[in-house]
């Protein structure tokens, strides 16, 4: 037999070897699996308890009471009347075409995990503003959790936690915050010199300076972040349909299947609709922080 | 305790030593304490450190002594090390060696909780380019340094309103900095430093970046608030005009080095050396000298009007246009005559000093 000319074929692992390394990481994973996963079920009880009372929450209440409640979000973000007509408009029509529910759905998921991406993150962001070597260890991290192709996440959350709200919450939450991290620390690291230096002149403590100075000024570029990460976190909630995350998600996976076209754009033209809702009103919220840097009164 | 030590020692007597620094060195770099003995004992000058060492002299063996209740001038042109020593006064900048003493306490020595304490209620500084916190509104800037004492806000804003009216700037308090001209974003820079009570005040070419007029007006705005408060200002500028009008006395930096320090009327009749003749060779002496400059104490033989020891050589003048050679009386308040001056030594204290070729200023430049 001749030995295989490894200038010309690729000297690759062999299969059985391949199929040993992949089985071996599995079954670590396995095991671990079943040594934590019930401890870390435990412990994100309290955030599934609050993903349902938020969902009940939103189905609960009467129709026009939630579209009232956002367009006051609406009108405080942005002080204007154009984004609440936008909003009020966007949602008669989504109950209209008979979406109400889903719609409801994703909304208390992207809320939950929106807030739970901010919680973490912008204290992560902080850290790396203040430390270029922890910076450069985590960077790459974030790089790797942005480009993985978001169905890799729902592997590892569905081998540990099954199907569900808490593994869905799990992958949206690490496929979305990257964004928050990234740019709290940019933020941070663009506050001007002088008036930092400035702070320190009038004997302010770290704290001081941190909450008095730093994030307040950075906070334009957060709430971009912040931004982003919905926006994310909308794209991931549909793949997260997949495993068992109702909500908008969940036609459309049907629709895929089933060659429903009209469905497919509907549920679809919701979750942009929700896109922008979202986008319009943490933007408008962004510009109205900057407003005194070009107050003129 | 401390709430003992939060009130500076009330008014430490006009003319006592309130800043004290000994041989201070500041050298940027990767390795400042190596390279220290090359500057310190043999002597290496701020071009060879640099390009055969690859460090920065920032500060070269500085002594000066500050009194309290002075406005303490440093000049120099850009580069000579200006921000860097004020910047060492309130530790903004560590030293390489040397010592700073403020009130007898070894401000080199302060960290952590020492130090801000000691910028909360020590040392205030206002900056060239303000660096106000764009984020919060005049009252709160002025205000800031309080609440950063830890006062609170009510008490803080009532304070600062105080502070906003006396620096001119009434009827702003919600306004945003960036709504503002630079000359009353520099007021707000003004009062906020003020509003702290520290009993220093540090500022670093505060008056550069604005406009002649305003600059005029700021100073002004500084003297009247000196004359009243009494506080130690150590003020940094490269113009000489601002020095001569606003410093008690004044230091001249070069190359981080000290190169001359005195009264106002020293530095301009006794220059000591060809870049300090330079800078003053362009100044109207006969504004700027004062009587008292040139008074001698021979009282005998002098007749006519009484001069003020205050005036100035132009005003003086005047008072000689009868009976040129006789000798006047001078007068200071609250001691009678005290001497006599004549127009010879006036005429003298007018003309240029003629120390060496007036190009010492443009070699720096290009150096
Ligand atoms: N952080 C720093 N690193 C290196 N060199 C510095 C640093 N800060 C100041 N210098 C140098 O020290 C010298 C004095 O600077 P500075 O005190 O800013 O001068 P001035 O305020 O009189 O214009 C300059 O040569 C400047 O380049
Ligand atoms: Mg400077």
């Amino acid at each position: 037999m001749a030995e295989p000319n490894w200038l010309i074929d690729f000297p690759a692992m062999d299969d059985e070897s391949l199929r040993a390394f992949n089985r071996a990481i599995d079954e670590a994973y396995r095991a671990f699996t079943r040594t934590y996963g019930a401890a870390i079920e435990d412990a994100f009880t309290p955030l599934l308890r609050l993903m349902v009372w938020f969902e009940q929450l939103l189905l609960g209440a009467p129709w026009w009471l939630v579209i009232l409640a956002v367009a006051a979000l609406a009108y405080g973000a942005s002080r204007g009347w154009r984004l609440v007509a936008l909003v009020v408009a966007s949602f008669l029509l989504i109950g209209y075409l008979g979406m109400w529910e889903d719609t409801m759905r994703t909304m208390a998921m992207i809320s939950v995990c929106t807030l739970i991406a901010v919680v973490v993150g912008i204290p992560i962001g902080i850290l790396l503003s203040r430390s270029d070597r922890l910076k450069a260890a985590v960077v790459p991290v974030l790089d790797v959790m942005q480009t993985m192709p978001s169905f890799v996440y729902l592997i590892p959350v569905v081998m540990l936690l099954g199907l569900g709200k808490v593994p869905g919450l799990m992958a949206v939450v690490v496929y979305a915050i990257p964004p928050v991290i990234r740019l709290t620390d940019l933020g941070i690291r663009l506050v001007d010199k002088e008036v930092l230096e400035a702070t320190d002149a009038f004997g302010a403590s770290p704290w001081q300076r941190l909450w008095g100075v730093q994030v307040p000024l950075a906070l334009p570029n957060i709430m971009a972040g912040v931004n982003q990460t919905i926006m994310m976190a909308l794209a991931m909630v549909v793949v997260a349909s997949m495993i068992g995350v109702k909500g908008l998600g969940q036609p459309v996976l049907r629709a895929v299947t089933n060659q429903y076209f009209a469905m497919g754009v509907l549920n679809g033209l919701a979750v942009v609709m929700l896109a922008i809702i979202f986008d319009r009103v943490t933007q408008s919220y962004g510009r109205r922080l900057q407003r005194y840097r070009d107050e003129t009164r | 305790m401390r709430r003992a030590d939060r009130t500076p020692p009330a008014d430490a007597a006009a003319g006592e030593d309130k800043i004290i620094i000994r041989d201070l060195y500041k050298i940027f770099g990767p390795n400042p304490a190596g390279v220290l003995p090359l500057v310190r004992e043999q002597g290496v000058g701020k071009t060879e450190l640099l390009e055969r060492h690859g460090h920065v002299l920032g500060l070269d063996d500085i002594s000066m002594t500050v009194r309290a209740g002075d406005v303490h001038v440093v000049m120099g042109l850009s580069g000579s090390g200006k921000s860097t020593l004020i910047r060492h006064l309130n530790r903004l900048i560590d030293p390489t060696a040397g010592s700073i003493l403020i009130d007898g306490a070894e401000v080199t020595a302060l960290s952590g909780a020492a130090l801000r304490h000691f910028r909360r209620h020590r040392a205030s500084m206002v900056f060239q380019r303000f660096a106000l916190h764009p984020h919060r509104t005049v009252l709160g800037n002025v205000a800031y340094g309080l609440r950063v004492q830890g006062l609170g806000r009510r008490a803080a804003e009532d304070r600062a309103r105080v502070w906003i009216e006396r620096v001119g700037l009434t009827g702003f308090e919600q306004r945003y900095p960036a709504a503002l001209s630079g000359g009353m974003q520099q007021r707000v820079g003004l009062a906020r430093a003020l509003a702290t009570d520290c009993d220093i005040l540090l500022m670093d070419e505060a008056f550069s970046a604005l406009d002649p007029l305003i600059r005029t007006d700021m100073q002004d705005v500084l003297l009247t608030l000196q004359g009243e408060l009494k506080k130690t200002i150590v003020f940094i500028t490269h113009d000489l005009d601002e020095a001569l009008r606003i410093g008690d006395r004044i230091a001249i930096l070069r190359d981080g080095a000290v190169v001359q320090e005195g009264t106002t009327p020293e530095i301009v009749m006794r220059p000591a050396d060809a870049y300090i003749a330079d800078f003053v060779k362009d100044i109207n002496r006969a504004r700027v000298l004062r009587v008292k400059a040139v008074t001698s104490a021979e009282i005998k033989g002098a007749r006519g009007a009484v001069l003020s020891a205050q005036a100035t050589l132009e005003e003086a003048l005047t008072f000689f246009h009868e009976d040129p050679s006789g000798r006047r009386p001078v007068h200071v308040a609250e001691r009678g005559v005290v001497g006599s001056v004549g127009l010879p030594e006036i005429l003298r204290a007018i003309e240029r000093p003629n120390v060496g070729p007036s190009d010492a200023r443009a070699s720096v430049l290009t150096s």
